[in-house]
Order: C-alpha cells, then structure tokens, then sequence
C-alpha cells in the first residue's frame, strides 16, 4: 500500500483511522466481540441478583473462555486466556470490580465495552478529559464511585497542574454529572462501568501495562498535528499535549514521468528473471534445513553439552581450540564459503594449496577480502599492492584472469577503491569452487581430518590407533630395550 | 497526459506478466512439499538467564558474531532509559554502560570484529562508539538522514548500513561519517534491515509493506516483495541466503524466495495474535523465532507453516529478538525491560 498522493482532508476520513499500527489486530478482536455477543452462538449474557441490587449485563469469565475454546477452536485453556487477556486489555471486555484488565477462568464478572469507547476510534484523550472525570466521580455519592488510591493520587496532581483553569474543569463535571442524572438507574451502572473502563485503558492502574503506548517510530501516525483530538466529554480542544512526535517529511509526489520510466525498466528486468519453479526451491530449502540439522542446537543436542543449559563451557572451549571437532571439520564440505568461513578450515585449504603450489587464488582472495575492511585512507595504496602482487605484468603470484575481467580491473584501479577488485575477486571464486576446492575434499590433509576423529570404541577408530602405535613402536624399537618400551607403554 | 497514461498502461501490462509468471512457477506450496518432512520436535523453552538492568523500554538487541574469542556470549541492548549495555550473558554481567545523547534510541548493533557498537534513534543519527579504549569513546556521529533511524548493521569495522524513517537506505564510510550510497526506492518509512550471508546485499522492509533487495556493490533495488497489509517491522534472511522472512503489523510472517521471486509461505495464528515486532532464524532456518506486541514469541516451522512452541515470560511487548552465531540459544528484549536467554 504506497502512501496516498492525495492531500490529507478531513479529519477522521477512514484512511486516516486505518493507519493506526493496531488497527488490524482491533477489526480481528471486533470481530470475535460481534460474534460473542450474539444472541444466539454467543455467550449467555445476563442479569444477576446480588443481595438488594441487580447486576446487569454480565457475562463469566469462564463463560467467555469456554466460548473462545470452542468458537476459535483452541485445545489449551491457556491459549484462550491469552488471547481473552489481549482483548481485555485493549479495554473490548472488562471485570466489572477490578481495574486491571485481566481474563481469569472463573465466576468473576464481566462487561462487554460500548463501542463508543473502542480503541479503533483513535482515541487520544487529553488530561482535561481524565480531570473532569475523576472531578465529577467526587460529586456523585456512590460508592461504587469511590476513587481509588491511585485515582485520588491523579486527581491531586491535575489539581496542581490545571490550577488556573479548574473552574472551568469542575463545572463540566458538574454538567457532566447533571447530564448522568437523567439517566435510567440501570443503564447508568452500565455506562458509568464502561467509562471507567475507558480510563483503565488510558489511565492505566500503576503496574498494568498501558496498551495504548505505542512504539515512538509509529508516533507518525499522528500524521496531521493540526489534527483536532476528540474529547470524550465533547470539549473543543485548546491543549495540546507535547509527547515527542516525528514530524514526517513530505514523502509525497506526484508520478513524473522519469518515475514510471525507471519503474519500466525495473518491470523489465523482473520480467527477463528466471522464476525458479516452487518445487525446486521448496527442494532448495528443505535441503538446507536437513543438511544443518545436526548443527542447529535446538533440533540436535550438542556435543558435549549447550552451555546455557549445563553451565559447562567446554563446547565453546573446543571452538577456539586448534584442534577442530569431526562436526565441524565435516561442515566444510558443504560449501566453499563454509571453509571460508572458519578460520581453522581456510588455514587448512590454504596449507593444501601451498603443498600444490596453487595457493594464489585464495591469497588473492583473502587479500581483496582484507582491502574491503581497510580504512580509507589505507585503500588505494594496497589496491596497487594487490595489483602488483597478482595481476601485473610478470607479478609473482600470476593468477588466471579472463581478458575482460581483467580490462576491468585495471580501469578501476585508475581510481582505487575498496570495490576495485569485485569482478575479479567473483571470478576467482568461481575458479576456486569448480576447482581446487572440490580437490581439497578429496585430499588426504582433509580426510585424514573427517575420518580421525572417530570415538575410540569404534572398530575402525581402535584399528587406526593400534596401527599408529605399532608403527611407532616399529620404529622406535630400533634402539631401545624392550622392557623400556614396556614401561612406557 | 496521452504518454503518460500509455507509459503507465505499459507498466500496468509488465506487473501482469509478472504476476502471470509467479503463478506459472508455483506448481505447489512449501507447506505441500514439506508434509514428508518429519515435523520440528514440539520445542519446549525455557528461560536460562533473565538480564536486568535496564530502567525502561528495550528497543533493540544484538549479539556480536565473533564469540570465539571470548568464552563469553557477548550481546549489546538498548533501552529508552538512554543506556547502551555490554552483557556477557552468560555470567550476566554488564561489562558496559554506554550513556547516550539521545534517550529515544531504537537500534543498536555490534561490529563483527567486536571493537565497534552503533546506536540511533529519534535523532536521526547513527552514533559509533568503541569498545576497546580504556573509557568506551564516541568514535563518529553520521548524521545526514532526515528521519529517524530505526536500523543500524556493520560491514566491517570501516562500514555500516542504516535504515531511516526518511524512507532511505544508507551505507556509510564510519571514518569520514559521509554517506558512500544512498539507497532510493521505498516510499514509507524504512523499519528494518538485515545483511545477506555473503555481505554483498542487502533486504529492508518498509511502512509501505514491501520488502526490497538491494545490492551493496551497484546501490540498486533488484527485488521488491510484496504480500503485507501493514508495516513491515522485522526481517532476516534464510541462512542460505535464497530467502527472506519478514514480520509485519498484519499479525503475519511471510517467507519470500529470491529466486521465484514471491511470497512462498505465510505464518499465522488462525484465532489471534498481534504485530509482529521482531523475528529471529535458527541456524539450520528451520525455526522461526517471532516476538509479537501481545507479550509472547511464537515459533515457528519455517517448511509446514506451523507453530510449534511459544515463549511466555515477558510483561510487556516482545521488542526484540536475536540467536546468536553458534546457534545455542535465542535472546528476547521487552518494554519490560528484561532480557531473556531461552533454550
């Protein structure tokens, strides 16, 4: 969905709404709070009696995760918890008696949200709005309306901070308060658990989590600061609250016509691709995951132990030791780059090159590799290094470059930089893949390597060491007594 | 205007043929496949280490790669308390505080050579420091991008890609702190990116909903992936560097192959879960590990599109998420602002 050219219009408009980050997650939980309160496949939503007052409009909490298991076909009560807690705590279900929004499997009391209060309305409402509301609480005598601790705490700061306007703040409570009166009894214990709801949200309970925070790189959103933020009680506003916003440059631009020129050509390109049929990359992927499977701790126990697990660093010990594990020694085979990419295994592929007198190619690799991690300033003069080392004119260590490769190389060190060897260093790569490397495999520096390490009890393993041993006695016996020996061994 | 409109009918009749190719190549599903595959043990985690010390939001974690040289797993985290910290986790300690500037940090990174770590945030720079100086020294500040940055990814020790909310990619020269090559394309905020195996390109996912795959050398777009509905927030590649996993607001995963050039799988809840913040891959690839705004992080199946564990732990949302070089475990980073060592 690529940003709208249009200019931004009218508050409210519905694109606008659905850039909220959690507005997709709000049209999912709507979805399933419709649902839940119909009146047939729903939950039982009833009245109770409770000594001399009736509390209407409840649901269980039980009720409602025996509903989630069997509606959102879930098999663990926990699962169903989870996500009846996601829903109560952006504020769509709420305990009648307690502030924090929780889901709890048991006879405890629940109300749905009036939709007027749903967070896919955007709301952002101002401390004006929490003021009037904790002010008109104190003016009603109920003590259901009672504030609490943290609630009194609040109050007492916006006192403090509103000092100048709180005429004004107590009498919209006060007409807030006379507006509640007309209503009927009932419908007024709902309303008024409903409102309170909307601030457990906004105003969160101390330790409850505030889902209405929302990560500082999505502050965008609030996209039109110009933008008139609603009041819940029908103000015009004339705060604006400061909280730190991105102001958003504008992305927007028209099309021109070197715009869809280059998108053409980009098509064009796309197009001339080779797809890769889906079969083969599944085929691709699959391999992959079963060739590394051994090294993927999670899916095989390492050997001897994962240190997070057992306190022991012995695994990571063997790591940085010399001598290289079968496992990894093996793991080398699998790609050029993964003997590249272990220093023990490149040190060994390039000892068998050396042997063969062939080693120029992963020199000059490794030198190109080097010059890419150089300081700037050091650049240009190890390029001419490099050049002169395995390019030039009778260079010492000559490698074999094709002409055009070559022609491109040298027009590139007329400017050196860290990039100038990129088409030669691929080719020696490509070189080295076809070549040399699938001889190092088969060399016996390597095998020797894969094959040696084979646990003692093993057949072969035991036949090796007691040919090695009676090798070195053989030619240690030259010379030395035998109940020496004896003693030794 | 007529050119215009003709330019834009032929563009109109290429994304056809595009789509026309995709669909020829998907002659079955990943998931359709992989059903021979013999499914990912159930994975049961559990928390190893709990890392506290940060005051507020953890927005991002990383592990440094050359962890042979210490015995110690060392990890950098940043939080909005306007710290960055070393951790060896492994003993828990904290070998480093880095107090920054700025307290409205959002990436952190550690060099590969372990000598570097870079920071940025709201104040759209990218800040490198050095770990290796008696008393950890401000070593560049790049500053040149005109949105915040929300990504931050070493090269080397000389060279660091970024990515901003001023839609652009960036790949700088830390010595001279100039931008070497801007990368152009995205037309939304740039959240996220992450380096291929081979270091010589590079994927970014945006607010626009694309994934797009750049190539370091030439700084050119050469693939755009579409299939969100939302912003994308985290993304990786495949250990083998053929694919790309991404994690979006739209409460999905999505895995898109380079080679068809398409989504090849999708990973969601049936029921409900929310935004993806954060995904981390297993060594083989073939675990997903995502962190979500509703407090867990499932994991996933890469091949059957299954989830087959959840890590519950956290009090807050899952911010961060990383595995480290040897694979041995996964880290979590939360609005909490804990750290968690799960395997």
């Amino acid at each position: 969905m690529a940003q709208a050219t249009q200019d931004q219009g009218v508050m409210g408009t519905s694109d606008q709404d659905e850039d909220s980050p959690n507005m997709i997650v709000y049209r999912k939980i709507e979805d399933i709070i419709t649902r839940i309160q119909d009146e047939t496949e729903g939950v039982p939503i009833r009245t109770v009696k409770s000594f001399l007052t009736k509390i209407p409009s409840v649901v269980t909490g039980s009720d409602i995760v025996q509903w989630l298991m069997k509606n959102l076909s879930i098999d663990d009560p926990a699962e169903a918890i989870h996500i009846g807690s996601l829903i109560a705590a952006h504020g769509y279900i709420f305990p009648i008696s307690d502030h924090a929004l929780t889901l709890k499997d048991d006879g405890t009391f629940y109300r749905f949200q009036a939709p007027y209060f749903w967070p896919s309305n955007c709301w952002e409402p101002e401390n004006t709005d929490y003021a009037i509301y904790l002010c008109k609480r104190t003016m009603q005598n109920k003590t259901r309306l009672e504030l609490a601790d943290y609630e009194a705490e609040n109050l007492a700061r916006l006192q403090r901070a509103f000092a100048r306007k709180w005429e004004f703040i107590f009498m919209q409570a006060e007409a807030q308060v006379k507006i509640d009166r007309k209503k009927d009894k009932t419908e007024r214990k709902i309303l008024d658990s409903q409102e309170r709801a909307f601030w457990d949200v906004h105003r969160p309970v101390p330790g409850c989590v505030n889902t209405t925070e929302m990560d500082i790189r999505k502050c965008r959103r609030m996209k039109n600061p110009q933008r008139v933020k609603k009041s819940v009680y029908g103000l015009a506003d004339d705060t604006q609250s400061q909280s730190p916003v991105h102001t958003a440059s504008q992305h927007t631009r028209k099309d021109t016509k070197e715009d869809v020129e280059k998108e053409i050509l980009f098509l064009n390109t796309q197009l001339d691709r080779h797809c890769m049929k889906m079969s083969k990359v599944a085929e691709s992927l699959m391999g992959y995951t079963e060739q590394y499977l051994d090294y993927d701790p999670f899916l095989s126990v390492p050997e001897p132990s994962n240190p997070w697990i057992s306190d022991d660093c012995t695994f990571w010990e063997l790591e940085v030791s010399k001598e290289p594990s079968q496992q990894r020694v093996r793991k080398w085979g699998f790609s050029l780059d993964e003997a590249l990419k272990d220093p023990v295994g490149r040190d060994l592929f390039l000892k068998f090159l050396e042997s063969e007198f062939s080693s120029e190619n992963l020199r000059f690799w490794l030198a190109v590799q080097d010059l890419k991690r150089r300081p700037l300033q050091e650049v240009p003069a190890r390029a001419q290094e490099i050049w002169q080392e395995f390019l030039a004119e009778g260079a010492p260590s000559s490698i074999n470059l094709d002409s055009h490769s070559y022609e491109r190389t040298s027009q590139n060190l007329k400017d050196p930089g860290r990039y100038s060897f990129e088409d030669a260093q691929d080719h020696i790569y490509k070189l080295m893949k076809s070549d040399s490397y699938t001889r190092f495999l088969r060399s016996n520096a390597y095998q020797d390597l894969l094959l040696a390490r084979k646990k003692p009890e093993t057949e072969q393993g035991r036949r090796t060491s007691l040919e090695k041993f009676t090798r070195s006695v053989g030619k240690s016996l030259t010379g030395k007594r035998l109940t020496g020996l004896m003693q030794s061994s | 205007m007529g050119e215009m409109d003709q330019m834009k009918k032929e563009a109109e009749g290429l994304k056809s043929q595009i789509e026309a190719a995709r669909k020829a190549a998907a002659d079955t599903t990943l998931a359709d496949a992989a059903s021979g595959v013999a499914p990912a043990p159930r994975v049961q985690l559990k928390t190893r280490k709990t890392l506290k010390g940060h005051l507020a939001k953890i927005y991002a974690m990383h592990w440094a790669t050359d962890c042979r040289l210490d015995h110690a797993m060392l990890m950098v985290s940043a939080s909005q308390d306007g710290k960055l910290i070393i951790w060896d986790a492994f003993s828990g300690n904290k070998i480093n505080a880095v107090p920054l500037k700025s307290s409205w940090v959002m990436t952190c990174a550690y060099a590969p050579s372990g000598n570097l770590v870079a920071s940025g945030g709201l104040d759209n720079m990218c800040t490198v420091y050095n770990l290796k100086t008696p008393v950890v020294k401000t070593v560049k500040e790049l500053d040149a991008h005109t949105g915040y940055l929300s990504c931050a990814r070493f090269l080397s020790d000389t060279e660091i890609l970024t990515a901003s909310g001023d839609t652009t990619c960036a790949l700088w020269d830390i010595e001279t702190g100039k931008q070497k090559t801007v990368f152009l394309n995205h037309v939304g905020d740039c959240m996220c990116l992450a380096l291929s195996p081979d270091m010589n390109m590079f994927i970014s996912g945006a607010c626009d909903s694309l994934a797009k795959l750049w190539d370091i050398r030439d700084g050119t777009c050469k693939q755009t992936f579409q299939g969100h509905t939302s912003d994308i927030n985290a993304i990786s590649f495949f250990p083998s560097g053929n694919a790309v996993v991404t994690g979006s607001d739209d409460c999905t995963c999505k895995m898109y192959d380079l080679r068809s050039d398409q989504e090849v799988i999708s990973y969601q809840d049936a029921q409900l879960n929310s935004g993806v913040t954060s995904l981390a891959l297993s060594v083989s690839g073939r675990l997903i590990f995502a962190g979500y705004d509703d407090f867990n992080c499932n994991i996933w199946d890469s091949l059957k599109g299954e989830k087959v564990g959840v890590l519950s732990g956290h009090d807050n949302r899952v911010s961060c998420t990383g595995v480290p070089q040897d694979g041995m475990c996964v880290c979590t980073g939360s609005w909490d602002s804990f750290l968690k060592i799960w395997n």
